[in-house]
């Protein structure tokens, strides 16, 4: 019975997203641009922060890590109540009107991203292998010199870096459904749409829109391994 | 070695976990999954009723608070044993359809239609709820800060909204004033409360939530519009035969009964001055007259 039923609902979500279905579009469309965004911001500021905190060493620098590896672990929906507390029409960014808007949304999930995308590059830089920073010195390569050369042989694991960034945000839920309040056409991405289908019971619609997010997601990790190959091709 | 100690401390653990349990000199008692609607379990009234039913019938009662939709839906998959929801149609429609057994009525709560005081529609001066939500949607595009919050999420409070925006005239609403969110009555009213949004809710989740709500008043009530009967149905065992039938119409009976549609009708007076949710089984109505 509940087979026939996931079945139907998955075959008649298909047919809303051949047939183009403007509302579908709108929250996948939403979903990739908090997300994409997000991660950006991300991005700029977590890749340079690991690879500061992977290749220097200063006094204090164990908090941080253990500040840095905490942040990754940040329940979404921490994150979500907290940065609702802050837009709150009552909270100290009140002002800024962004509650129940996109742009609220993208702030939250750049907080989520941020520990993942700088943890993980830091790790990856750290993990360059010792003995080719000496041999680059031995060849008489300057500090700025082995700091780039050490960044550059991390590339992959930066990459993965952004990659695990973008997933965990884009199948977070927590923060968007607090922050965003999944408003029908202006806050709605996909795991706020899940959430409510499968309130309403509407698994299968529910199910159509996790696979979407699967795809999304096998999409963006096929992209960076072909880049990647390539990559690797050229150096 | 090290392994084996594990071993025997986590086996132990567990018997004497068992132990406990036996110890109450009681058999394990009977589990019963009723489906219901989040209002009866944010307010506490089913915290309220069903202790005296579990040690009455030495049952266990997991309650599982979903909207109206998904709770129907747990129903017809035999996932819960009753529902206990209000939207009299689908309800008719479960019974019609084989899933349920038969419907009986249990309680009423209403609907009150929330606003900020200021007011920006003017529904106040309304006769009937029909006539305040047309003053929202007609004026929403003209005067400033008129904006509309809506669970959207299926639920019989939805489905309630969207029945009054019909018979309005207004259809299904649509616009920037007009946000569908998906979400449940105590997030959708903090969230009307932020947006200083026109929001409809029952009466019983506004009361408990009251003192949180700063910007938000009942602007409109009263009308017999507003009226919201909850039914509760078991299961068909003919449809799905692992239900636990015979304890579902154990519960259908203490509910309907006239001693728990007594404390129904004390539930919340204490801590709101007024009840939440008003006495409606037949039992009832054949001692106090009326229908």
């Amino acid at each position: 019975m509940l087979l026939g039923q996931i079945v139907s609902g998955l075959s008649e979500a298909l047919k809303l997203i051949v047939e183009g279905d403007r509302e579908i579009y709108s929250i996948i469309l939403l979903s990739l641009r908090v997300s994409g965004i997000a991660l950006l911001i991300a991005t700029a500021a977590g890749v340079p922060l690991g690879a500061w905190l992977g290749l220097t060493g200063f006094p204090g620098r164990r908090v941080v890590v253990a500040l840095v590896y905490t942040g990754m672990g940040l329940p979404p929906v921490v994150v979500g109540l907290v940065v609702f507390m802050l837009l709150s029409k009552t909270g100290p960014l009140g002002a800024l009107g962004w509650l129940f808007k996109v742009p609220g949304m993208i702030l939250a999930q750049s907080i989520i991203a941020l520990p993942i995308v700088a943890g993980l590059t830091m790790t990856a830089v750290g993990g360059v292998n010792k003995n080719v920073k000496q041999q680059l010195v031995a060849l008489g390569a300057s500090p700025a010199q082995v700091r780039w050369a050490t960044l550059s042989e991390a590339r992959m694991g930066v990459l993965a870096a952004v990659l695990a960034g973008f997933g965990r945000i884009v199948a977070e839920v927590g923060a968007v459904m607090l922050v965003g309040g999944n408003i029908q056409y202006r806050t709605r991405v996909l795991t706020t749409a899940i959430v409510l289908e499968t309130r309403k019971g509407n698994f299968g619609m529910a199910l159509a829109l996790g696979s979407i997010l699967l795809v999304i997601s096998f999409v963006v990790n096929a992209a960076v391994l072909h880049l990647n190959r390539r990559g690797l091709g050229d150096s | 070695m090290k392994k084996a100690l594990l071993l025997l401390v986590l086996s132990t653990i567990m018997f004497s976990g068992c132990f406990l349990w036996d110890a109450r000199g009681r058999a394990q008692p009977e589990e019963l999954v009723l489906a219901t609607t989040t209002s009866t379990v944010d307010t506490g009234l089913l915290d309220f009723l069903l202790p005296e039913f579990e040690k009455e019938y030495n049952a266990k009662v997991r309650v599982v608070a979903v909207g109206t939709g998904q709770a129907i839906q747990l129903g017809r998959s035999g996932d819960a044993d009753v529902i206990l929801v209000h939207s009299r149609e689908a309800e008719e429609r479960f019974v019609n359809e084989g899933y349920g057994v038969k419907r009986y009525d249990v309680m009423y709560n209403d609907f009150v239609l929330l606003g900020p005081s200021f007011d920006p529609a003017g529904v106040s001066g309304a006769k009937t709820i029909v006539d305040a939500l047309g003053r929202i949607a007609s004026r929403a595009g003209t005067a400033q800060g008129v904006v509309f919050a809506s669970r959207g999420d299926d639920s019989g409070t939805h489905r309630k909204e969207m029945f009054l925006w019909d018979k309005a005239g207004v259809g299904a609403p649509r616009g920037e004033w007009y946000s569908s969110l998906g979400q449940g009555m105590g997030d959708t009213l903090i969230m009307a409360d932020e947006m200083r949004a026109y929001v409809l809710s029952d009466r019983g989740t506004y009361l408990s939530m009251k003192d949180k709500l700063k910007n938000l008043s009942i602007v409109f009530e009263g009308d017999e519009d507003l009226f919201n009967p909850y039914g509760i149905i078991a299961v068909n065992p003919e449809k799905h035969p692992n239900v636990n039938f015979r304890l579902a119409q154990e519960l259908i009976a203490f509910f309907t009964s006239i001693h728990v549609q007594q404390m129904i009708n004390t539930f919340g007076v204490d801590r709101y001055g007024q009840p939440l949710f008003f006495p409606n089984s037949e039992q009832w109505w054949l001692e106090h007259g009326g229908e």
